[in-house]
């Protein structure tokens, strides 16, 4: 059924921190390699020694410049589907092998009804869906649904593969339904946004702001002035070295 | 977006196909053509041949065509769906009607009932169509009220050329549906060039500050790509014509689609000898053809889906 569950349950998700992401794709290269051969295989890469090398996965980094001069930063930004609360890509699906789980919120695509006339990615804002032209299907990210409910796995490792993988715990996961969890806490305490909040998807992921700069206003962190120079005397020397100095400075 | 043959290839000829039908079920409606069986059998033949070529095309868009038959399921919220059955479901007014016109009706009012219902069908199944582009918010040159009637109209536009050249092929007198001709081209041409001043005027309302969150900070510009090689995103989302290309594309599929077959359906409308008028109706068969297909793979091209504001930064 592609009719979207009236609640769910529980809110799964995920909480990217933009802060501590350091862009490294360890998040991306891990997604691809369990979903390769879980619940989404086979996710094939196409002219994979060729010239024009490309495949499917379920999860990207960009990287951005934001802001202007020395005010700007570097952004490292993963892009993977956002379990959204209303989303398109459910609805438009002709064959109900899209659908939303009642139970956790959970997006996901049938393999086995797929037709793959990929009109949910055409619907997603973000780019989610990516088709998978050896299997003809559509594939998203499950939220590592066959990690996340695997007894046979020890309990730190009942998580998504992304989160699983990153360095720096600049992701995180748990019920955002629920206002008590560690989740919802971190996207209370860090202001964390929807992304495209006026295409009214409603995204389940958060992400949490990168942090000020250090270099900013406060007192604490304010650049120290410049030491008080001896004066200069005015002789030969000091006017070769107070050009020296300039010239090196540039 | 990226402009796909099949999809191009099954919403243009489906099209005519159903706007034949109209043509031919109203006309027979109307008394404007006789209930002739072998017009009945070539001229519904032939709307029927268009959308059933069109419906098979379509199913060349899909990784799993021989799942195709699963679409017809979620029509409670699915276009998509909802555009299959209801093509499904016109074949049973249009044999009702072809039956009754080629062999004779075995009840009374069958021709009558027939042709109402399959004008009704194939009228819900073009605007399912279009909004199956209309219904996505993600595209700004979709996301167009004109889109769903444009479908519509361009589908009575050629199918009107179709029926005009069939009367002529078989010689009935042509002038009612010359004239019908030239209205549906009128309506479409209007309708179509408003919607290209639309999608010029629509403002770009999503931008790469709100699609990362990063605005606060100041203009989002990507620095490094997220992979080396063009995904499947960038490839049947990230489809861009050049701007003047779409210009001069947008002036050629006006003359082709419109302007020459009405200018053609005019012709019509003075007498002439058989086979000029047979001529005139090839060419602007012709002509209605090659600019349909090129309006059409317009639609796509000249589409732009907000996922591009990832990629590229800016609005979309």
């Amino acid at each position: 059924m592609t009719s979207l569950p009236a609640h769910t349950e529980k809110k799964l998700g995920l909480v990217i921190d933009l802060d501590t992401c350091v862009g490294c794709h360890a998040c991306a290269t891990s997604c691809k390699e369990w979903n390769a051969g879980g619940y989404s295989a086979p996710l094939t890469d196409q002219d994979a020694h060729g010239a024009d090398p490309h495949g499917a996965w379920l999860n990207r980094i960009h990287s951005y410049e934001v802001g202007e001069g020395e005010a700007s930063r570097t952004v490292h930004f993963p892009r993977s589907c956002l379990h959204c609360e209303t989303p398109a890509c459910v609805t438009v699906c002709p064959t109900g092998a899209s659908y939303k789980r009642a139970e956790d919120g959970i997006v996901l695509v049938n393999p086995d009804t797929c037709i793959g006339c990929k009109l949910c990615s055409w619907a997603c804002p973000y780019g989610a869906r990516e088709y998978d032209y050896d299997d003809g299907t559509m594939k998203k990210c499950t939220l590592c649904i066959d990690r996340i409910y695997n007894e046979t796995f020890a309990p730190e490792d009942r998580i998504p593969a992304c989160v699983r993988a990153c360095p720096t715990g600049a992701r995180h996961f748990g019920d955002l339904g629920d206002p008590t969890s560690a989740v919802s806490q971190l996207v209370q305490e860090r202001e964390g946004f929807d992304l495209l909040p006026e295409m009214d998807y409603r995204p389940t992921n958060k992400y949490l702001p990168p942090r000020p700069r250090r270099d900013s206003q406060s007192p604490s962190t304010a650049p120290a002035t410049e030491p008080a120079l001896p004066r200069s005397t005015g002789s030969l020397a000091d006017q070769f070295f107070a050009w020296a100095d300039k010239t090196l400075a540039r | 977006m990226h402009p796909a043959y099949s999809v191009i290839i099954f919403t243009t000829t489906s099209g005519a196909g159903y706007g034949l039908l109209i043509g031919l079920a109203l006309a027979l409606r109307l008394g404007i053509v006789p209930p002739d069986p072998l017009l009945g059998f070539f001229g519904l033949g032939a709307a029927l041949a268009l959308v059933t070529t069109g419906l098979l095309t379509s199913t060349a868009h899909l990784g799993r065509p021989e799942r195709a038959w699963r679409a017809l399921s979620q029509w409670r919220s699915s276009w998509l769906s909802r555009e299959g059955v209801a093509a499904i479901v016109t074949y049973v007014p249009a044999a009702v009607l072809g039956l009754g016109w080629v062999f004779g009706e075995v009840m009374p009012g069958q021709l009558a009932v027939g042709a109402s219902l399959s004008v009704l069908c194939a009228l819900v199944t073009l605007w399912c169509t279009g909004m199956i582009y209309a219904s996505l918010p993600t595209i700004r040159a979709w996301d167009q009220p004109l889109v769903a009637p444009i479908y519509i109209a361009l589908a009575l536009a050629t199918g009107s050329v179709l029926l005009t050249l069939l009367l002529a092929a078989f010689g009935y007198p042509l002038r009612a549906a010359a004239m019908a001709s030239v209205a549906a081209l009128a309506l479409g041409w209007i309708l179509k060039a408003r919607y290209w001043m639309a999608i010029d005027a629509a403002p770009r309302t999503h931008t790469a500050e709100a699609a990362t969150g990063l605005g606060r900070f100041g203009t989002v510009r990507p620095l490094d790509p997220p992979h080396t090689q063009s995904n499947y995103v960038m490839r049947e989302m990230g489809y861009q014509v050049a701007r003047r290309h779409a210009t001069k594309l947008r002036r050629i599929a006006a003359v082709l689609l419109f302007a020459v077959p009405m200018l053609a359906a005019l012709l019509l409308l003075l007498d002439g000898s058989a086979p000029i008028q047979i001529a005139i109706a090839a060419v602007s068969t012709l002509s209605a053809a090659a600019g349909v297909l090129t309006e059409r793979w317009l639609f796509f091209a000249e589409a732009e889906h907000v996922v591009v504001v990832y990629y590229r930064g800016g609005s979309a």
